[in-house]
């Protein structure tokens, strides 16, 4: 059997912390041992020193494009990058063609992902019926083929009375609205943070009100309904703040940040770089450092990496 | 000094703008002649490419390339294959292989030039973007200020509209206060961001009261097709509160400007009666733009010194 050891690695163990310098033995598929050293003669060795053994990743939050826009993803070509990022489970978004707002289609992602069979893929479908937040999406058939939450990512779902009664259903079936918080319309066709620096680029701006009223408006909603609330890709200060105090109340909520709005801020859309305009847009170093507080708080709970290809011509 | 584009005027420091303007005025002098043409750019090829509407712009340019004897082509969308659904990316893609020196582009997206300079060795000058900038306006507004008023460092100049929206107020802002004058800015508040203020700008609601004072006051077109109107509860109203109006003349300075970048909403943001007004430097704008556009296209595509007609 194959033996490969790791030695003086740094393991990052979600339950014990990050362990220096450690050796990890693999023996086929198997990690047959975690030491502070490990002898062996006939393994092929890896030097580890200065890096880091993460276990599996899981991304809540993929685009695979299928079906739909194969020109720019397939459920392959996604889940093949998945797994050369170290991920091993992936969530894959419903604003598909015909939209994941029904049973068939879930199946569809679900089964052509098991074929492939390099990571697990878990269809997140529709909350409203074409994602136009107009009419509730048929939850239960889409539980029945492997749903594992519910998005109508993309867009806010807008229209209040519609989240409430989303919200009231995800205590029946235990799963939670994954949010992309946006007002509809304060962002009115808005493509990037609104500030003096992108103003004076006279690009049209998605305010950060925009997410800071949607956030607040779905914690009105979850305290009423007592629900289950994912809050996707938080990208201003003030949402950390909204949803530290969402928490402490007791409410069931979670959210996430992408690794660019750790990373970057505005300013990588100087010289109207489009390669940095994302949704919601980069903002501004002061909210890059409280979402990284946020992060080490514990207030954002996980990554996700909004995985979204666009063909280049498009960007 | 010399640069391969014209993007914008946040790219221009004084001195280049300095540069520019003193081009314009050898070659407004040039137009007064009785032959008001030189060959200082024959055999260059200036390719105008207007992705939305245009009169003073196009026919501006047009003019400066043909009085320095450059070879102009005209690209405009409504006529172009735009219209049987090639994309923007293509069009260019074809006009770049069409190998001009030059092109003068006007697009509906802030940013636009910026895409197309990046991808051709040409010289790209922005002849207006989205809502970013407009910098030949701004050069040629500057220039007519000047004229009048020599230095303007410490010139109190005013800027009334939808400042929001608007590409011209955006170059003539950045390109004033490189200048050193000081920029007032008013209109309705959805249209004047507060950001503006950290551009350097002043933010006035009292019109009357700062009209008194100000050495140039500028109105805006009330930009119907950028979705200004939508901020503007009444025409009438705009009108009352900031148009440039019969009764306003009265208080404005003696020996100030009063300057518009066209096309006007008369009875909007000016009255039709203001064009009479020995203060309105409206039509001699236009003037000096086909003078200062020569000088851009000088300052990008020519060589050493002005060639006279030999």
């Amino acid at each position: 059997m194959e033996k490969i050891l790791i030695r003086n690695i740094s393991v990052c163990d979600p339950e014990e912390g990050v362990k220096e310098n450690f050796d990890v033995l693999i023996e086929g598929e198997k990690i047959k041992g975690v030491e502070k050293e490990i002898k062996t003669e006939d393994a092929e060795v890896i030097e580890g020193k200065g890096l880091y053994l993460l276990p599996g990743l899981v991304d809540v939050h993929a685009h695979l494009r299928e079906p739909g826009f194969e020109d720019k993803e397939t459920i392959e070509t996604g889940v093949k990058a998945a797994v050369k990022g170290g991920y091993v489970a992936i969530f894959a978004m419903p604003n598909t063609n015909p939209c994941m707002d029904r049973g068939a289609v879930v199946k569809y992602v679900k089964e052509k992902g098991k074929n492939i069979g390099l990571c697990e893929v878990f269809p997140v479908g529709a909350i409203t019926k074409g994602r136009k937040g107009e009419e509730l999406a048929d939850f239960y058939e889409m539980i029945r083929e492997g749903a594992i939450a519910f998005s109508d990512d993309g867009d806010y779902v807008q229209n209040s009375k519609i989240m409430q009664n989303a919200l009231y259903y995800t205590r029946d079936f235990n799963l939670p609205l994954i949010q992309h918080a946006e007002d509809k319309f304060l962002v009115n066709g808005g493509c990037a943070n609104e500030s003096p620096f992108t103003i004076s680029l006279g690009l049209k701006g998605r305010p950060r009100e925009a997410e800071i009223i949607a956030i607040e408006r779905d914690i009105i909603l979850l305290k009423k309904t007592k629900g289950k609330l994912h809050i996707a890709h938080v990208s201003a200060k003030e949402s950390v703040d909204i949803i530290k105090r969402a928490k402490e109340e007791g409410l069931s909520v979670t959210c996430e940040v992408t690794p660019h709005h750790l990373i970057l801020t505005e300013k990588a859309i100087e010289n109207f770089n489009t390669n940095a305009k994302v949704n919601p847009p980069l903002r501004e170093e002061k909210d890059k450092e409280r979402l990284i507080e946020g992060l080490k708080e514990g207030i954002i709970d996980v990554i996700a990496t909004d995985h979204a290809p666009h063909r280049i011509q498009d960007k | 000094m010399k640069k391969k584009d014209l993007l914008g005027l946040r790219e221009l420091n004084k001195k280049e703008i300095e540069y520019i303007l003193n081009l314009g005025e050898k070659f407004l002098e040039i137009l007064k002649r009785p032959i008001p043409k030189v060959p200082t750019l024959r055999g260059k090829t200036v390719c105008n490419l207007f992705f939305e509407p245009s009169t003073r712009t196009r026919l501006s340019f047009e003019l400066a390339a043909k009085r320095l004897s450059a070879d102009v082509i005209n690209f405009s969308a409504s006529t172009s294959a735009l219209l049987k659904g090639e994309s923007t990316l293509d069009t260019l893609q074809n006009i770049l292989a069409m190998k001009v020196d030059c092109f003068i582009i006007r697009h509906s997206s802030s940013g636009a030039p910026h895409f197309l300079a990046k991808h051709t060795d040409a010289s790209v000058i922005n002849a207006g973007d989205g809502t970013h900038e407009h910098p030949t306006q701004a050069l040629l507004d500057i220039f007519t200020m000047k004229r009048h008023l020599r230095d303007l460092s410490g010139k109190k100049v005013l800027i009334i509209g939808d400042i929001m929206h608007s590409r011209v107020a955006r170059s003539n802002i950045f390109g004033l206060l490189k200048l050193g004058a000081r920029v007032f800015l008013a209109g309705p508040k959805p249209l004047i961001p507060d950001e503006f203020e950290e551009l350097g700008t002043y933010l006035v609601s009292d019109i009357d009261g700062i009209l008194k004072e100000v050495d140039v006051v500028m109105g805006l077109r009330v930009q119907k097709e950028r979705g200004g109107a939508n901020y503007l509860p009444s025409f009438e109203d705009y009108r009352r509160f900031y148009g440039i109006t019969v009764e306003r003349l009265k208080i404005i300075k003696e020996n100030a400007l009063i300057m518009h970048p066209g096309p006007v909403n008369w009875g909007v943001e000016m009255d039709y009666e203001v064009l009479k007004d020995k203060r309105c430097v409206i039509h001699e704008q236009v003037t000096n733009g086909v003078a200062v556009r020569m000088g851009i296209l000088f300052y990008l595509l020519g060589s050493g010194e002005i060639k006279e007609e030999s």
